[in-house]
C-alpha cells in the first residue's frame, strides 16, 4: 500500500475539499484525516461500526498535597509558568518536562499521564476512514497524527492507496504526517502568501526526501502568481499537477455537506482524475 | 551474538517493519543459543526522539547487529556511538530475515534517511 | 486594549481581519504571532528594521565531570539525550529547554547553552511585529512568548493568532481582553468555530465573531450564534472582487470604504464591551 499526504503551507487553501474529493473519486484505497487540528472530514462522512481508542498524549505533573510543604522549589524551577504562587498546576500551560518531579525536596510530585482526546477507525461508503479529535487547548499533535496512521495501517485489506488529509503548516504534526509517505501534494492557492507557503512546505518535503506535487486552488484567481507557482516548480523540479479554477459552485456544495464530486460538477472531477493519473503514473515508474 | 530487529507483530513470523523508532515490537535472537524474546518497543509511545529511545532501549539490551529498514540520523549516532551494525531487512518475517543475515545475503546500511528529529 | 483574532482553522481570512482592525484604528501595534507562516506583513508592508533573533536555552555536557550515570536521560522527559557507555550524546532539536537535566544531574556537570530557533523582525516604531520559526523547528512557543513580551501596555494592540487550538494559540491569546473568531459559512468553518469557542469559554475570555465570506447561505452559523447567544460582530461578504485583492495583497478596506467604517464601528463596539 503506497501512502499520499495532501498538505498545505496554511489552512484553508482547500486541501479538505480536494482530499474528500479523491477519496470518492479514488478505488481501493483508505483514507486517514491527520489534520487533527481542524479534522473535518467526517463531516462529509457516514460512518459506520466506528472503533475509538482514548489518546493520551501528553504527561502532566501532579502534586501530592500531603507531602508538599508549599516551599515554592518547584515554581521557581518551572519555565512554563504552569504553577501558581498557591502551588496548583496549571494544566493548560504544563509540558510535563518533569523538572518539577525532579526538583522538588519533598517527593511531592509526580508525573502522570492525561487522556487529551481520541482516535477512531471507522467503514465509511468510501472506504476505511480514521480521524481524530484533540481535546480543546491539549497538546501533543504530531504525536496524535502518528497515532491516526497508525490506527489504520492494521484495517488494510489489499486497498493500494492511503490517502492522508495532512495538517497545515511546517510544524511538528505537519512533519508526523508526511514522514514515511510516498509522495506529497501540496495545495496551494495563488495569493502573495500562498506563493512563500507554497515554497516552504516544498522545503520541507525535499528535506525528508519525499517527492512532491502541487495543485494549484482558484488558480484563476492571480494568473499573474500562477504563472510564477509554475516557473517556479519547473525551476525547482516539482511537477503541478493540478489546476482547480474559482468556483462559488464549490463553496456551495460545501454548505450542503457536499463535495464538488457529489454534485457532479465535471469539470472539477475530471482535473481530479487528471491529478490522480499523474501522481499514480509518477510513482508507478 | 544478539541481532535485533524491527517487528510490525509478535511472532518470529511477522514480517520486519521498516520503521525503526516507531515500530511495535523488537525481535531479540541470541544466535549462541538460539533464544528469541520479543518485547514491546517502548519508544514507539514518545511524542518525540523515538529513534533516540528505541536506540537506547537497544544499547541497554547489549544489542550487536540490528535488521530494519530506515534508521533516522538521531537513531543512528545513538547505535553508531554503541557500535551497533545496522542491517537493511526485507518486507519478510523475521525468522527470514535471520536466515538471510546469517547467509550474508543483507546489506549493512552505512547511509541513513534525513532527520525528521522534532515529532512532537 | 489587546485584541486577539483566531479561528479554529486556517484560510478563513484571519489575517485579513487582524491586518484590516488594525489600520481602521489609529495607533495600534499589530503582531503577527503565526510564526510558521507570518503572513500580516504581505497586507501590511512594513519596512522591517529590526531583527531579534530568538535563543533557546540547550544543556552542554562538562566531560570531566560527567560520570555518565544517566540521571539526565532518564529526567528528561524529550529523549534529547542517550547515554552509550559512559557518554551522554544530545539531541538539541528535541529539547524543550525545561531545565529537568540540569536539575537531576548530581554532578553538576551540565551547563545550558544558546541556541537560535528563529527571529522576531519590527519596523522601527514596533507597530509591526512578527516571528519567524526556521524551517523543520518543532517548537515555535519561545517565539510567541518573546513576541508578546514586546506588546505595548499602553494603547491598542492586535494579535493575529495561529490556526488551530493548541498550545500556541494558548500562549498568543493569553491577557488579551477580548478574542475576535473568524468563521465562513460551511460545515468546516462552523465545526471549527465550534473549536475556537470552547477554546476561549475554557480560558474565559469575552469574544464575538467575524463572519467572513457571508453569503445567503449563512444560516448554519448564524442559527449556531442565536442558539448560544454570541454576538456576530461583523459580516464580510463573499464576493469574487475581495478574493482577487486578497490574492494580490490588497486588504478589502482598501477596496471597499464602506468596510473600512464598518471596522472601525466593529473596534468602538469592542471597546463598549471591555470597557462595560
Amino acid at each position: 500500500m503506497k501512502q499520499i499526504a495532501v498538505i498545505s503551507g496554511k489552512g484553508g487553501t482547500g486541501k479538505s475539499t480536494l482530499v474528500a474529493s479523491l477519496s470518492q473519486i479514488v478505488n481501493n484505497k483508505m483514507t486517514a484525516d491527520c489534520d487533527v487540528d481542524a479534522p473535518n472530514l467526517h463531516l462529509l462522512l457516514e460512518e459506520k461500526d466506528q472503533q475509538k481508542w482514548d489518546y493520551s498524549g501528553a504527561k502532566e505533573a501532579r502534586i501530592n498535597y500531603d507531602l508538599c510543604i508549599k516551599c515554592g522549589i518547584c515554581k521557581d524551577v518551572c519555565r512554563f509558568g504552569a504553577i501558581t504562587e498557591d502551588i496548583v498546576i496549571n494544566n493548560l500551560k504544563c509540558e510535563g518536562c518533569n523538572a518539577c518531579v525532579v526538583a522538588c525536596p519533598q517527593d511531592a510530585m509526580y508525573l502522570e499521564e492525561v487522556n487529551t482526546g481520541w482516535t477512531s477507525v471507522s467503514t465509511t461508503e468510501n472506504g476505511t476512514f480514521a480521524h481524530a479529535l484533540l481535546d480543546t487547548g491539549a497538546e501533543g499533535s504530531g504525536k496524535l497524527v502518528t497515532e491516526v496512521r497508525k490506527k489504520i495501517v492494521p484495517f488494510e485489506n489489499g486497498e493500494e492507496w492511503l490517502i492522508i488529509d495532512g495538517s497545515p503548516g511546517i510544524g511538528c504534526s505537519v512533519i508526523a504526517s508526511i514522514t514515511g509517505t510516498d509522495a506529497v501534494i501540496a495545495v496551494t492557492e495563488p495569493t502573495k502568501s500562498g506563493l512563500s507557503d507554497l515554497k516552504r512546505v516544498l522545503d520541507l518535503a525535499k528535506h525528508f526526501s519525499i517527492p512532491a506535487f502541487v495543485c494549484i486552488n482558484k488558480f484563476d484567481l492571480n494568473m499573474d502568481i500562477t504563472n510564477e507557482m509554475e516557473k517556479y516548480c519547473v525551476e525547482k523540479g516539482f511537477m503541478v499537477v493540478g489546476k482547480i479554477p474559482f468556483d462559488p459552485l464549490i463553496v456551495k456544495a460545501l454548505q450542503e455537506y457536499k463535495t464538488p464530486v457529489d454534485t457532479g460538477d465535471q469539470e472539477f472531477i475530471d482535473e481530479i482524475n487528471s491529478l490522480w493519473n499523474k501522481v499514480t503514473e509518477y510513482l508507478s515508474q | 551474538m544478539k541481532i535485533c530487529i524491527s517487528s510490525s507483530g509478535n511472532s518470529m513470523e511477522s514480517v520486519m517493519d521498516p520503521r525503526f523508532g516507531r515500530c511495535e515490537f523488537f525481535a531479540i535472537v541470541d544466535t549462541e543459543t538460539n533464544e528469541t524474546k520479543i518485547i514491546d518497543n517502548a519508544a514507539a509511545k514518545s511524542g518525540g526522539g523515538a529513534g533516540i529511545a528505541a536506540g537506547q532501549l537497544l544499547v541497554d539490551n547489549d544489542i550487536e547487529v540490528l535488521i530494519t529498514g530506515n534508521v533516522g540520523p538521531n537513531a543512528n549516532d545513538v547505535l553508531k556511538a554503541a557500535q551497533i551494525k545496522i542491517v537493511r531487512g526485507k518486507k519478510v518475517s523475521l525468522n527470514d530475515n535471520v536466515k538471510m543475515f546469517q547467509n550474508k545475503e543483507l546489506e549493512i546500511i552505512e547511509e541513513t534517511v534525513p532527520s525528521h528529529s522534532g515529532m512532537k | 486594549m489587546k485584541i486577539a483574532v483566531l479561528s479554529g482553522k486556517g484560510g478563513t481570512g484571519k489575517t485579513t481581519v487582524s491586518a484590516s482592525l488594525k489600520s481602521s484604528i489609529e495607533n495600534c501595534q499589530y503582531i503577527d504571532c503565526d510564526v510558521e507562516e507570518p503572513n500580516g506583513g504581505i497586507f501590511l508592508q512594513p519596512e522591517i528594521s529590526n531583527v531579534y533573533p530568538v535563543m533557546v536555552k540547550v544543556p552542554e555536557i562538562i566531560k570531566d565531570k560527567c560520570t555518565g550515570c544517566g540521571e539526565c536521560a532518564k529526567a528528561c522527559q524529550f529523549n534529547s539525550m542517550a547515554v552509550v557507555k559512559g557518554n551522554v550524546l544530545i539531541f538539541p532539536e528535541l529539547c524543550h529547554h525545561c531545565g529537568a537535566c540540569i536539575l537531576a544531574c548530581p554532578e553538576d556537570a551540565m551547563i545550558e547553552v544558546e541556541r537560535q530557533i528563529g527571529v522576531v523582525e519590527t519596523n522601527s516604531d514596533e507597530s509591526f511585529m512578527h516571528g519567524k520559526l526556521n524551517v523543520g523547528e518543532p517548537i515555535s512557543i519561545p517565539i510567541i512568548a518573546m513576541l508578546k513580551d514586546m506588546v505595548k501596555d499602553d494603547g491598542n494592540v492586535v494579535i493575529d493568532c495561529p490556526p488551530g487550538s493548541s498550545c500556541t494559540v494558548v500562549e498568543s491569546v493569553e491577557d488579551c481582553d477580548f478574542c475576535i473568531l473568524v468563521t465562513e459559512p460551511t460545515p468546516f468553518g462552523l465545526h471549527d468555530l465550534n473549536i475556537a469557542v470552547e477554546l476561549v469559554k475554557k480560558l474565559g475570555l469575552s469574544f464575538g465573531i467575524v463572519l467572513n465570506k457571508a453569503s445567503e447561505n449563512s444560516k448554519i452559523i448564524n442559527e449556531y450564534c442565536d442558539d448560544r447567544n454570541i454576538d456576530i460582530l461583523m459580516e464580510i461578504p463573499f464576493s469574487r472582487k475581495i478574493a482577487e485583492a486578497y490574492s494580490k495583497g490588497i486588504l478589502p478596506i482598501e477596496a471597499d470604504a464602506d468596510l473600512k467604517k464598518e471596522f472601525g464601528e466593529m473596534f468602538r463596539k469592542i471597546e463598549g464591551k471591555v470597557l462595560a
